[in-house]
C-alpha cells in the first residue's frame, strides 16, 4: 500500500488535572487549564508513524478539530513524525458542541478529499469517553473498521487487526482502505522530542473550516446540565454478618 | 566503653554521635565517615544518574548517547518574569536596530505560567519599561489595590496596624494579579517579538567549552524504556532565571564561585490557595496581611489575602513562613491550615469553596545574599540570584528589572556573536548596570529588615527597627546587619523541642494534605528516576530521623517524604513520593543534613498551576 494516512488528534484536558464544572454547570473550566493530546491519540499517531518507518504507506496526515489551540496538538503529532497536518477550525459555542457525529462527517470527508487509504484514530477520547467517532466514521465512507486494535498487520492487500474484546482477543481480516481505532496496548508512543518540536515548525499545517468540506456541524444534542459527582459518603463497619443483614433491611435495600 | 564487647548497632551509634558535633563544621566528612562505619548495607533509594553515573552501569551499554546540537545567540533558562523580560527586551532592541538575533528560551513546565506561583501585589514599573503600552494589548493586570489592611494576629483577636505611606508593605498604585496568567500573557508577547519558546522542556545540565566558560545547556534525557535523549543548546551567551533556588544556578555557584563575597541565601516557603467566595463577603482590590499566630514570635512569617477583580468572587490567599525556624516539628502546610480558621479570616471563607492549591520557596536573604551574576558564558537573573525586597514582599517588579537589564548588557556585544566562538562571552556589563540600578538603591534601603528580627523580641524587636530605620531614616544607618547562616543549620534536635499540637483538618476550610496536593494538578511520568535524590541514602534515617524526627514530612508541602516502617517491621525508612513533587525547592533548602539534591525531572511534569 503506498498510500496515505489520517490519523486524527484531539486536544483534551491533561489527565492528572483536577476537573472543575463551571458555576453556571454549563460545562467544565477549560480556560487556562492544562491541556495536551488525548493518549489514545498518541497511539494512534505512533502506529501511523511505524507504518510509514515499515514503508507499508507514503504519508501521514494529522487532523484536529477544534480552536487555535488544536494547532499546538497538531504540532506535537508532527513532531512525532506526521508529514503534514490540517486544523479544522470551530470556534466557541459550535466547538463547546461539537460532537463524535460532526467530527465524524468531518473526517469522512477529509478521507474522500485526501484519497486516503486508512483512517486512524484514538478509540475514545478522555474528556467525553465516547467511543464513536471511528465507528461512524467507518459507517459514514461505507469502510469495514477494525476498532479496539491491539495488533494490526499487512497481510497482502488486506489487515489482519487483533481487537481486544470483553471476551478475550478477536483476530479479523479487514480490506483497505479502513477505519482503525488504537487501544491501549497497541504501541508505546514515542516522545517529542525537542529536536523534532523544531523541525516540526517547518511542516505545514493548512486551515479549513468546516463549511470548506460542505460539513454541518450543527448538534442534534443539547446539554442542559453538568454537574460533579455526588460527593462520597462515609461508610459504616458491623460487626457480624446479623448486623449487616439488619442495617440492609433497615436502609431498605432488602 | 570497650567496643570490642559492644554490638554492631551500639558501634554505630557512637560514632553517629561523634561525628554528630563535627558535622556543623564538615558535613561531607560526617558522610565519609558513617559510611566506612556502617557495616549494614543502606537502603537504594535513589538511583538517579547524577548520583550513579550511566558510564559506570553495565544497563547502559551500547545505548546511544549521542545528542543532536543547535545554535543559538541566547538561550534563556526558565520563562518566569524575569526570563521573559530578558527575552522581550533582546528582541526589542533587535528589531529597533533592524539586527537578526536568535532567542531561544527552554522552560521545564507543559505551558508557560503552570509552575508560577506568587500572591501576588505587583508593582507595574517594570511592566511600564518594558511594554509601556501593557493596557491596550490587554495584559492581565485587573485589579488596582483600593484597601490595604494589616494586622498582627493573636488567637482569638486582631491589633489593626494603621498602613502609614511610606511604609514598605504599603500597596498604593499597585496591582493584585494572578502572575501565572501575566506570565502566560508575556510568553504571547514574547512569540509575537520572535523569541522561540519551547515550554515542556526542562535544561538539565550546564555545558562547558575546553576553557570552562559556559557553552550553553542540555534539555533532560526521556524515559527509560522508550529513552530519548536531550538536545543541546549552544548559545554565545546563556540566561540563567531558574527562580528561587535553582538546580542549575547552585552547580554555577560552586563551578564559578560565585558566593564567595555574599552570606548565604535564606528562604521562606510560601503556600497559596485560591478560593471562590460568597459574593456578599468580596471585596475586589482589598489587601489583608497578617503576622503572628498562628507562628510565635521567633519564627518568621505571616499571610496574604488579596481580593482579585476578573469578574468573579475570587481571592488568592496564602501563609509564608521563613526557612530559618527552629522547631523541627513545625508544619508549614499546617500553619497556612490552621491560620485559615481565625476569627478574623474564616467569615470571608465561609460559604466558599477551594479551586487551585500551590507552594513555592522564595527568598529572604536580600542584599546581602546576592551572588556574583556574571561568569563567562552566562548570567544570572530574577530570583535565582534573588532580588526580592522582603518587607514589600515583592520580587516580581525586581526580577524584570534585572532581565531587562541583563538584555541591555548583552545587546551591544552582540559584534561578538559573528563568527562562531569557543568561548562563552562574559558580560561584565550586566554587574555594573545592576550595581547603579534602581533594584540596588531598594534592596540596599531594606536591607536590614529581615535580620532585625533575630532578636530576643523577634517579630516586635524587628517591627521597632522598621519603624525607626526603614520609615523614619529610609535605611540610611551605616551598618548592614547579618543573617544567622544557612537555614538548614538552624533546626535545634526533636529533644529539645515540643511537638505542635496541630488541629484536624475540618474538610469545609481546612483541609489535608493529599487533597490539596491533588489539586495542584501534579504529576510526573512513570519512566523516569526520581528526580529527589540523596547524595547517602542512608543519612534519612540515620540522621534526620534519629535527630530531627523527619523534618521533611512535614515542611514538604506536597507529602513527597514519608518515613514508612520497614517490611521487617523493625525500623524505617524513607518513601519518596516523587511524582508528588511540586517543585517547591523547599526540601534542597531545609535538608539539615543537606544530603536532598533536587534535579530538574522530565520536562513537562510537575504542578499544572491554572493563573496562581
Amino acid at each position: 500500500m503506498t498510500g496515505r494516512v489520517l490519523v486524527g488528534v484531539k486536544r483534551v484536558i491533561d489527565y492528572a488535572v483536577k476537573i472543575r464544572v463551571k458555576p453556571d454547570q454549563s460545562g467544565v473550566v477549560t480556560d487556562g487549564v492544562k491541556h495536551s493530546m488525548n493518549p489514545f491519540c498518541e497511539i494512534a499517531v505512533e502506529e501511523a508513524v511505524k507504518m510509514k518507518e515499515k514503508k507499508l504507506i507514503k504519508e501521514v496526515v494529522a487532523v484536529s478539530c477544534g480552536p487555535q489551540q488544536a494547532q499546538e496538538t497538531i504540532r506535537t503529532a508532527l513532531a512525532m513524525g506526521a508529514d503534514r497536518g490540517i486544523h479544522v477550525e470551530v470556534t466557541g459555542k459550535d466547538y463547546e458542541n461539537l460532537g463524535p457525529l460532526q467530527v465524524a462527517k468531518i473526517f469522512a470527508a477529509l478521507a474522500k478529499k485526501e484519497e486516503a487509504q486508512l483512517v486512524i484514530l484514538g478509540k475514545q477520547a478522555i474528556d467525553d469517553d465516547c467511543n464513536q467517532t471511528g465507528q461512524m466514521t467507518a459507517a459514514l465512507l461505507d469502510w469495514p473498521q477494525g476498532t479496539f486494535a491491539s495488533e494490526v498487520t499487512m497481510e497482502g492487500d488486506k489487515l489482519k487487526v487483533v481487537r481486544e474484546i470483553d471476551g478475550g482477543l478477536e483476530t479479523i481480516k479487514i480490506n483497505i482502505p479502513a477505519v482503525l481505532t488504537a487501544d491501549l496496548r497497541l504501541n508505546t508512543p514515542r516522545y517529542a522530542t525537542l529536536p523534532n518540536i523544531m523541525k516540526a515548525k517547518k511542516k505545514k499545517i493548512a486551515n479549513m473550516k468546516p463549511a470548506d468540506l460542505s460539513v454541518d456541524i450543527v448538534s442534534r444534542l443539547e446539554v442542559l446540565k453538568v454537574e460533579e459527582p455526588p460527593q462520597r459518603e462515609a461508610g459504616m463497619k458491623v460487626e457480624t454478618v446479623e448486623d449487616l443483614v439488619a442495617k440492609l433491611k433497615e436502609g431498605g435495600t432488602i | 566503653m570497650s567496643p570490642i564487647l559492644l554490638s554492631l548497632s551500639a558501634q554505630r551509634c557512637i560514632r553517629a554521635w561523634s561525628t554528630v558535633k563535627t558535622e556543623h563544621a564538615c558535613p561531607q566528612l560526617y558522610t565519609a565517615l558513617h559510611r566506612r562505619a556502617c557495616s549494614s548495607v543502606a537502603p537504594r533509594i535513589t538511583t538517579h544518574y547524577t548520583i550513579h553515573p550511566r558510564e559506570k552501569d553495565p544497563r547502559w551499554e551500547g545505548v546511544e548517547m549521542e545528542r543532536f546540537a543547535d545554535e543559538a545567540d541566547v538561550v534563556i533558562v526558565g520563562g518566569g518574569p524575569a526570563g521573559l523580560s530578558a527575552a522581550i527586551r533582546l528582541k526589542q532592541l533587535a528589531n529597533e536596530h533592524k539586527k537578526e538575533l536568535r532567542v531561544c528560551l527552554v522552560e521545564k513546565a507543559s505551558q508557560m505560567g503552570a509552575h508560577t506561583l506568587s500572591g501576588a501585589c505587583l508593582e507595574p514599573s517594570a511592566f511600564n519599561e518594558l511594554i509601556p503600552d501593557w493596557k491596550e494589548r490587554g495584559a492581565p493586570l485587573h485589579t488596582p489595590v483600593t484597601e490595604d489592611v494589616f494586622s498582627i494576629l493573636t488567637e482569638k483577636h486582631r491589633i489593626p496596624v494603621p498602613m502609614l505611606p511610606g511604609l514598605p508593605m504599603n500597596n498604593h498604585g499597585n496591582y493584585i494579579v494572578r502572575l501565572g496568567n501575566v506570565v502566560r500573557w508575556m510568553g504571547e508577547q514574547a512569540e509575537e517579538l520572535g523569541v522561540e519558546i519551547y515550554p515542556g522542556y526542562a535544561a538539565s545540565e550546564v555545558l562547558f567549552h575546553e576553557d570552562g566558560s559556559v557553552k550553553g545547556i542540555a534539555t533532560n534525557d526521556v524515559g527509560i524504556d522508550v529513552f530519548e535523549r536531550g538536545m543541546e543548546l549552544h548559545a554565545k551567551v546563556t540566561i540563567f532565571g531558574e527562580g528561587c533556588h535553582g538546580h542549575l544556578a547552585k552547580q554555577l555557584y560552586k563551578k564559578f564561585n560565585l558566593r564567595e563575597n555574599c552570606e548565604p541565601q535564606t528562604y521562606a516557603i510560601g503556600l497559596k490557595e485560591m478560593w471562590m467566595i460568597d459574593e456578599k463577603r468580596w471585596r475586589p482590590g482589598r489587601v489583608e496581611h497578617s503576622v503572628a499566630w498562628p507562628l510565635n514570635r521567633h519564627t518568621y512569617g505571616g499571610s496574604f489575602l488579596y481580593h482579585l477583580n476578573e469578574g468573579e468572587p475570587l481571592v488568592a490567599l496564602g501563609f509564608v513562613v521563613g526557612l530559618d525556624y527552629s522547631n523541627p516539628y513545625l508544619s508549614p502546610f499546617r500553619e497556612f491550615q490552621r491560620w485559615k480558621h481565625h476569627p478574623f479570616v474564616a467569615p470571608t471563607l465561609e460559604g466558599g469553596h477551594r479551586i487551585a492549591y500551590g507552594a513555592r520557596a522564595l527568598n529572604e536573604g536580600g542584599f546581602q545574599s546576592i551572588p556574583e551574576v556574571t561568569f563567562p558564558g552566562g548570567l544570572l537573573i530574577g530570583c535565582s540570584p534573588g532580588f526580592m525586597n522582603v518587607p514589600k514582599i515583592k520580587g516580581t517588579h525586581t526580577a524584570m528589572k534585572s532581565g531587562m537589564l541583563a538584555a541591555e548588557a548583552i545587546f551591544p556585544k552582540r559584534s561578538v556573536f559573528f563568527p562562531p566562538v569557543f568561548e562563552g562571552l562574559h558580560v561584565p556589563e550586566y554587574s555594573e548596570m545592576l550595581k547603579k540600578s534602581s533594584i540596588w538603591k531598594e534592596l540596599h534601603a531594606v536591607r536590614n529588615i529581615r535580620p532585625s528580627f533575630h532578636n530576643y523580641f523577634g517579630l516586635y524587636g524587628g517591627m521597632v527597627y522598621t519603624g525607626i530605620f526603614y520609615w523614619i531614616l529610609r535605611g540610611k544607618e551605616p551598618w548592614t546587619l547579618k543573617h544567622c547562616g544557612m537555614d538548614a543549620h538552624q533546626l535545634k534536635p526533636a529533644k529539645d523541642c515540643t511537638p505542635i499540637d496541630y488541629p484536624k483538618p475540618d474538610g469545609k476550610i481546612s483541609f489535608d494534605l493529599l487533597s490539596s496536593v491533588a489539586l495542584s494538578g501534579t504529576n510526573h511520568e512513570g519512566d523516569q528516576p526520581a528526580h529527589l535524590t540523596l547524595r547517602d541514602d542512608s543519612v534519612p534515617v540515620d540522621r534526620n530521623l534519629a535527630l530531627f524526627d523527619g523534618p521533611e514530612q512535614r515542611f514538604c508541602p506536597a507529602g513527597v517524604y514519608e518515613y514508612v516502617p520497614l517490611d521487617t517491621g523493625d525500623g524505617m525508612r524513607l518513601q519518596i513520593n516523587a511524582q508528588n513533587c511540586v517543585h517547591c525547592k523547599t526540601c534542597d533548602i531545609k535538608d539539615p543534613s543537606q544530603n536532598i539534591n533536587w534535579v530538574v525531572p522530565e520536562g513537562g511534569g510537575g504542578p499544572a498551576y491554572n493563573g496562581l
